[in-house]
């Protein structure tokens, strides 16, 4: 495939193509860039997949129920005789158990940004975000279990009526599952204030705290909401630990120490039953889902556009 | 007279500020603590209840009713071929999508559509996945409730993480590698298959351990697809007496993955099934954190010793 270099190469200033250029090359090459085009397309098709797939199975969905029932109705009970197909109880199930995990992770999250970014010394940084890494990684499931049997009856012996699913503990194992996220999304955005901000608040003689709350936080305002609505994000969408640990009964609620399902939890609990291709009961599931992608999409959408602005003004 | 005073005053509001300082301070390692010491008392829980039933036995024997003989051969079997069908999926699709948007990709509106979709699909929760999954290769497609389909519903879920990995290895390599291998006579192909992939390698490898080890521990999509949570036998094995020694009837076989037979003991009422959560979660947690922290430790050494 290398071609060797010719007296043909002479005019090579003018024509740089004419070096080693040959049909079969460019062939193969136009080949290899459509091929590589097409993996970073899969992107794209599976987001139009996912949208497709989804309205098109809600489509079916809510020619059987009305949208207007589904959004007013404060029952959810697709899968008993007298059917009521109202999402509030899963909504409020799931705005109740992220609001407990965004009240843990949101100040656990920020102060463990600020101590990391402005505080910290070296050596505890280096070892720090590594770990906070590593339990990102740690599975849900695992986490759930957790809840479930470590941190339920651990509460259990503060509030003695708590039943044993709860979405409070499921909110708060949440809540720290998700603060590696929100504190290292935070901090990127706080050490991305040039030092000289920080010099100049050190020279007029603030100290590390006050340099942190009056210059750095406004500083990097946008990136961290950012963080703190893809912490939203993430625990809206969380599925394993309210499943586990929450219950699953739909329950229109915004008491956290009663069980209630999520969306997500919904989903699961059909899943793990035997609901027949095609049924309306199978056809719920989408219709939670869209409602799902359409809450996360929100989220996302607002928190890119905030980390697209402090990364533009520096 | 008043300078004394003035001064004083000044020395106890920055007195008063350094307190303030050190206060913080305190809070800010207690903060972290929080969230390390939860991780201690997972792992040290897990690891009381559930060590006295890690035996050679509970990685040899299928589920069971008695949860004294269940094991989780047919879990970690399944998470196993799962995990091929992942990698076979997401890796060689998510280095060519990395590779196109780094390297070749115009600056134009479609290039721009694509990288907001690959940070957009990052946020997507993984149930969704499960969905779309179900919905396209179990039913459209007809994969079933196979391994086939939880493979390539987890290798979409991680494709965003093998993209952003990839990019991150290929920008770290300085413009002059390139131009070097162009002044050479290199085609754009040859530059990337003998320098930019080369080099990029321990990155890409560390995203691709990062994603597997995300997908090994993954629950909902996998259940939303339908796996089994009670298996006992193993899908047919790939591997053939006669020619062509390969088989991939196992592609289409039901399956259980370990997340899911944890999830299913963890939901039982009995103390007895919920030790062998613990057991199975302690070998999930060991997995995934071994991969994360081997993951880690590539990144580490490679920032350490690469200098251009």
């Amino acid at each position: 495939m290398h071609p060797p270099v010719t007296a043909q190469s002479a005019d090579a200033h003018s024509r740089p193509r004419s070096l080693g250029y040959s049909y079969r090359r460019h062939l193969g090459e136009r080949f290899i860039e459509g091929l590589l085009f097409l993996m970073a397309f899969i992107s794209v098709a599976i987001t139009l997949a996912i949208v497709a797939m989804l309205v098109k199975e809600s489509v079916v969905f809510f020619e059987q129920v009305p949208l207007w029932d589904f959004l007013t109705d404060t029952q959810w009970t697709p899968l008993f005789d007298d059917a009521h197909y109202g999402i509030l109880p899963l909504i409020s199930g799931t705005v109740v158990s992220s609001a407990v995990a965004l009240l843990v992770a949101i100040p656990l999250g920020t102060i463990t940004a600020i101590y990391l970014s402005e505080f910290a010394p070296f050596a505890v940084r280096e070892v720090a975000k590594p770990f906070l890494e590593l339990l990102g990684g740690v599975p849900t499931v695992v986490y759930g279990y957790f809840a479930l049997l470590f941190v339920t009856p651990l509460l259990q012996k503060i509030f003695p009526e708590l039943p044993g699913f709860s979405l409070l503990s499921a909110g708060l194992v949440m809540g720290i599952m998700i603060i590696p996220y929100v504190s290292s999304m935070a901090e990127d955005a706080m050490r991305a204030v040039p030092m000289h901000l920080r010099e100049g608040s050190y020279a007029m003689g603030a100290t590390r705290f006050q340099t942190a709350i009056r210059v750095i936080m406004p500083a990097a305002f946008s990136g961290i909401a950012a963080a703190y609505i893809l912490g939203i994000s993430r625990a809206v969408g969380e599925t394993m630990v309210v499943a586990i640990a929450a219950g699953m009964q739909p329950n229109l609620t915004w008491n956290p120490m009663e069980p209630a399902a999520t969306i997500t939890a919904y989903i699961v609990q059909v899943s793990l039953g035997d609901l027949p291709h095609g049924s309306i009961g199978y056809q719920t599931i989408f219709a939670a889902g869209l409602t799902l992608l359409l809450l996360t999409l929100t989220f996302n959408i607002i928190g890119h556009l905030l980390r697209k602005r402090y990364r533009e003004v520096y | 007279m008043r300078d004394d005073k003035d001064l004083s005053e000044i020395r106890s509001i920055i007195a008063r500020h350094k307190l303030w300082d050190l206060i913080f301070m305190i809070i800010g390692v207690f903060a972290l603590m929080i969230a390390v010491l939860t991780f201690m008392a997972l792992f040290a829980h897990m690891l009381i209840e559930g060590m006295p039933r890690l035996s050679w036995d509970f990685f040899t024997s299928f589920p069971s009713r008695r949860p004294g003989s269940a094991g989780i051969l047919s879990a970690w079997v399944g998470t196993t071929l799962v995990m091929l069908v992942t990698a076979a999926a997401a890796v060689p699709m998510g280095i060519g999508a990395g590779i196109y948007l780094e390297e070749y990709a115009a600056k134009n509106i479609i290039t721009e559509i694509i990288e907001i979709n690959v940070t957009n699909l990052a946020g997507v929760p993984s149930i969704i996945y499960g969905l779309l999954a179900l919905s396209l290769f179990v039913h459209q497609f007809g994969f079933g409730q196979s391994i086939l389909s939880a493979g390539l519903a987890l290798a979409l879920l991680i494709l965003p993480i093998v993209i952003v990995a990839t990019r991150e290895a290929i920008r770290a390599i300085p413009v002059v590698i390139r131009e070097g291998a162009y002044a050479l006579g290199a085609t754009r192909w040859q530059t990337v298959s003998d320098h930019i992939l080369p080099y990029s390698a321990a990155g890409i490898l560390t995203g691709v351990i990062i994603g597997l080890a995300r997908a090994i521990g993954e629950t909902a999509p996998v259940i939303t697809i339908g796996a089994l949570t009670f298996i006992a036998f193993l899908p047919p094995s790939p591997f053939q007496d006669e020619f062509p020694f390969l088989s991939f009837e196992w592609l289409m076989a039901p399956f259980t993955v370990m997340p899911i037979q944890m999830f299913n003991w963890v939901s039982r009422p009995e103390a007895e099934f919920q030790i062998n959560a613990a057991a199975a979660g302690l070998v999930l947690v060991v997995m995934t954190l071994t991969m994360n922290g081997l993951a880690i430790y590539l990144r580490y050494r490679m920032r350490k010793n690469l200098k251009w």
